[in-house]
């Protein structure tokens, strides 16, 4: 693995040791498993923590005792911590996150169903997101540097705070008033095809839309001030070259640091959402298991967005420092 | 102080707006179950589930109760449970994040370890996990939540509180022998207080939103208790029938989530001293006084008359340099030099076409290689400049872009200007880097600008302006950014390249031995006037002006007698919107009169190849060796 990260060709044990990648790597992958470890723990203290018995919650007052104390056994409720902890490590490693109490059904079956959705709708947002925010950040940041459009600059401003305020859940009340109930363009809540998936996209990426242009915009006109752009306006490159060329992608490093925020803050916001339209995804699953009190439900789904978040991160650490030659490599 | 500072939050049109909600809102919560208590709960079974009415503005619910009422009474705890919520996220965050600053090392080490885990999840899926450990229901919310921000708080404090540890008074007080704790109340904490409030308000909201949609999601209030989010929650479930049922709790959570929000960021914004530029008016025109240059001879590479430099600053216009007259001659060395904020490098930007919007260009006349620069379009101006005029900029380090190798980087010159494709526009970018003499050209043009040392990014950048055929080559302070020891390397390459190319070069420098040494004519520069033209060689033998020679005499091995002429340069030069009438250097000078501070001095010539601006030029040759 070595040989393949560092440079390919003329890689030695003592030249990939030396190598920032190699090291940043080894870095960045050992704080990640330090987090998962800490999540997977996370989950298993959650149930620890739960007042009272979480199988006489979950089954009711009414559920004969030997039911719960078969469910405790079952799972492993009355051993020792050390040994719980021990066998939630174990299974969790084996892909054996539990069976639900409600359902019967393993968890990782209910969680591979439910993924699908969640991830499609994250995904769809994140591309709407960066496909209206980017270009419009740099529009106005050309439109309104050096103070030339102070009024265009205000409304943006203005526009984008209130806006950003609006969280998605109310977003998209509004925009099934407007859309689904008043002109009924679109489904309220399920339906089919891709029409089912405009509203659910659109409220969770006009919020986060908005900021994103906002923060384009302040790193772009941050990076229109700098003297390597001074230097491309010397070599008298027209304004779209400095613009895509220079200004963009040193504004898209900074704000690619923002993205992953975005995307975090993306899979939690599918939970509201998928509440509002009843998508049958993860945050619809884990709001209903919390309720009826299906512990390893909510558990293995708490897992899953864990996990998710994490490697959102890491993804987003990678990128960065391929993008950006002076990065987190090289100050290590 | 810091009242007023608040006061002005309060007077922004964004703040006003926010406060002016803040009232609305905490005055609903705290008169609206006084007020309609019962109403909302008034059970009216004979009209279940309407749409809007005049006796129920909003519409009724299931039960048949007037859901207006009901948001307006829900005000309370909405409000209540956001700021208890928050309040519990600021106290745990601010404990947890000033932790490490009291804690022993390693203790400290862990807690920041733990918040920096904890900061990357979004707080609502810690509000989940917790709402689970915590059960559900409304104290399992406000914990929930309280808990789920307080992992955002303390790594701000923690932020905050290094920044304010760092600083020198810190520093003192631990030499002091102050402990860590005293030091933390006494000077940690008041500095950090501000910031740290604007973000609880902040917060505030933010709970607000949260704690809507925990009870939307029916893990937080519970029946028959309600809040916003439960009313939401509720009215959704009939959106087909009565869709203020649903909008209505979502419009106020909106405003009182933005009355939060608004204030926060009008705080931060004051607070932070942010103030816009102001409207200046109309550029006031100004006649040139200086004798039009020199007509006779090669046409001048540069010529420029009454050339004024302006940038509106809080109203009025500061103007850097105020009707300058000059002209380069093919092959011509000149100098340009002056104390920092004389204009010298507003200057160079100007005559390259370089000063962007706010800053105003005028002149009588600019034409480089007798094409007006003022008149033509810039689109037509670009392939000349591009390819005829080099600029080399102070800073080589911050000039490059980053994110680029140094090769395409030059390559892109040859790619706009001299229709080069890709790979021949490199290979001349190749070429140029060694012709700079920069060794293993062809490896560095792949790297990046970081991995060249400063003078090798220098001369890289006296590469790129060789991509074309220069006629002129700017040089804005090029070696100051630099060690002394590389400063003669770029201005012998400078020297160099003048001698193989027949290009002029402008040398703009503080340094007036610097410029002495290396140029062939020197243009003495002082609050935005060129007050002295005059060939190197007599710099030091007849120098006219007194601040010439005032530049002189504090040059160490060129000082003659120490006594008395480093008074002559005390006092700074002024300000470019405060230049007084008259000379701008009389305060100054020795030798002002009543003359000098009413009339400015235009520049005359005085001798072959020799200009001057001073009243006093004729009257003091003796004095004329004295540097």
């Amino acid at each position: 693995m070595t040989a393949e990260l560092s440079s390919p060709g003329r890689a030695s044990a003592a030249q990939g040791l030396r190598n920032p990648w190699v090291a940043f790597l080894i870095r960045r992958l050992s704080w990640l498993v330090v987090s998962l470890w800490v999540v997977v723990t996370a989950a298993f203290l959650m149930i620890q923590l739960v007042p009272g018995d979480p199988v006489r919650a979950a089954l009711g007052t009414s559920a004969p005792a030997e039911l719960v104390q078969a469910r405790r056994e079952s799972l492993g409720l009355d051993d020792p911590l050390p040994t719980q902890y021990w066998n939630h490590l174990r299974s969790v490693l084996t892909g054996d996150f539990g069976t639900s109490m409600t359902t019967d059904l393993p968890v990782s079956q209910l969680v591979g169903d439910r993924l699908p959705t969640t991830v499609t709708l994250a995904a769809l947002s994140f591309v709407v997101i960066i496909l209206i925010a980017v270009p419009l950040g740099v529009t106005i940041a050309v439109l309104t540097r050096g103070a030339r459009w102070r009024g265009g600059e205000l409304a943006f401003t203005s526009a984008s705070v209130v806006v950003a305020a609006i969280p998605e859940f109310l977003l998209a009340v509004g925009l099934v008033y407007v859309f689904a109930v008043t002109l009924g363009w679109f489904p309220v809540a399920g339906g089919d095809g891709m029409g089912a998936w405009v509203l659910p996209v659109a409220s969770l990426s006009i919020g986060p839309a908005a900021v994103i242009a906002r923060i384009v915009r302040v790193e772009v006109l941050a990076v229109l001030g700098q003297d390597f752009v001074r230097t491309a306006r010397a070599k008298r490159l027209p304004p779209w070259r400095i613009y895509a060329r220079h200004a963009l992608p040193n504004a898209l490093t900074a704000t690619l640091t923002l993205t992953g925020l975005l995307l975090t803050g993306l899979v939690a916001g599918t939970v509201l959402v998928e509440n509002v339209f009843a998508l049958q995804g993860l945050g619809s699953t884990i709001v209903q298991s919390i309720l009826q009190k299906d512990y390893p439900v909510v558990q293995g789904i708490v897992l899953v967005y864990g996990a998710l978040v994490l490697l959102v991160n890491l993804v987003v650490d990678l990128v960065l420092a391929a993008l950006d030659p002076r990065s987190t490599i090289r100050e290590a | 102080m810091r009242s007023r500072r608040w006061m002005r939050v309060v007077t922004t049109p964004s703040g006003a707006v926010a406060v002016a909600l803040l009232v609305l809102v905490i005055g609903l919560a705290i008169l609206a179950p006084i007020i309609w208590g019962d109403a909302a709960s008034e059970v009216n079974d004979s009209a279940p589930v309407q749409g809007p009415s005049s006796a129920h503005w909003a519409g009724t619910d299931a039960l048949g109760r007037d859901i207006f009422y009901r948001v307006l009474v829900a005000t309370r705890l909405s409000i209540e449970l956001a700021v208890m919520a928050s309040l519990l996220g600021v106290v745990v965050g601010t404990v947890v994040g000033t932790a490490p600053s009291v804690l022993p090392r390693w203790a400290g080490r862990w807690v920041s370890s733990a918040v920096n885990i904890a900061v990357a999840f979004p707080s609502l899926l810690l509000v989940l996990f917790f709402a689970v450990v915590f059960g559900v229901g409304t104290t399992g919310a406000v914990l929930a939540i309280g808990l789920a921000f307080a992992p955002g708080f303390a790594r701000l404090t923690q932020t905050l509180s290094a920044a304010v540890v760092g600083r020198d008074f810190v520093a003192a007080a631990r030499v002091a022998g102050v402990g860590r704790l005293r030091i933390l109340v006494r000077h940690v904490l008041p500095n950090i207080g501000e910031p740290l409030v604007v973000n609880a308000t902040i917060n505030a909201g933010q709970a607000l939103l949260a704690f809507a949609g925990l009870s939307f999601l029916g893990i937080g209030v519970q029946a028959p208790s309600y809040d916003w989010g439960r009313l939401l929650g509720e009215g959704l479930t009939q959106i087909y029938v009565n869709p203020a049922a649903a909008l209505a709790p979502a419009v106020a959570v909106v405003i009182a989530g933005l009355a939060f929000n608004l204030l926060g960021e009008t705080a931060a914004a004051v607070i932070g001293v942010r103030t816009g530029p102001t409207r200046s008016g109309p550029l006031p025109a100004t006649p040139g006084r200086d004798e039009p240059i020199d007509a006779s001879g090669d046409q001048p590479v540069l010529a420029v008359e009454n050339l004024h430099v302006a940038f509106p600053r809080d109203g009025r216009w500061a103007t850097p340099v105020r009707g300058i007259s000059f002209a380069v001659r093919p092959g011509e060395f000149v100098g340009v030099v002056g104390e920092s904020g004389s204009g010298k490098s507003v200057t160079a930007l100007a005559v390259s076409r370089l000063i962007e919007h706010p800053g105003v260009v005028t002149a009588d006349r600019l034409d480089f290689a007798g094409v007006p620069m003022l008149s033509t379009p810039e689109r037509e101006l670009r392939p000349l400049l591009g390819t005829s005029l080099a600029m080399v900029f102070q800073d080589p380090t911050t000039s490059f872009n980053p994110t680029r190798r140094v090769g395409r980087q030059l390559a892109e010159v040859a790619e706009q200007h001299q229709d080069l494709r890709r790979g021949p526009a490199l290979a001349r970018a190749v070429d140029r880097l060694r012709a700079v003499r920069i060794a293993a050209a062809e490896r560095r043009a792949g790297q990046y600008p970081h991995e060249f040392s400063g003078g090798m990014r220098q001369r890289a950048m006296i590469g790129m302006g060789l991509m074309g055929t220069p006629k002129l080559v700017i040089a804005d302070e090029p070696t100051t950014a630099l060690d002394v020891t590389v400063q003669g390397q770029i201005l012998r390459l400078l020297s160099e390249v003048r001698a193989e190319t027949d290009a002029a070069i402008l040398l703009i420098s503080h340094d007036i031995t610097v410029v002495a040494q290396t140029c062939s004519r020197i243009l003495v520069m002082y609050a935005g006037r060129i007050v002295e033209d005059l060939p190197a060689a007599d710099l030091t033998r007849t120098p006219r002006h007194p601040y010439t020679k005032a530049l002189l005499a504090v040059v160490p091995d060129l000082a003659t007698d120490r006594e008395q002429p480093l008074v002559a340069i005390a006092g700074r030069p002024p300000a470019p919107e405060q230049i007084p009438a008259g000379c701008a250097f009389a305060a100054r000078c020795p030798l002002a009169d009543e003359r000098c501070r009413t009339d400015d001095p235009a520049l005359v010539q005085v001798a072959q190849l020799h200009r001057v601006a001073c009243w006093h030029a004729d009257d003091q040759h003796d004095q004329g060796t004295m540097g």
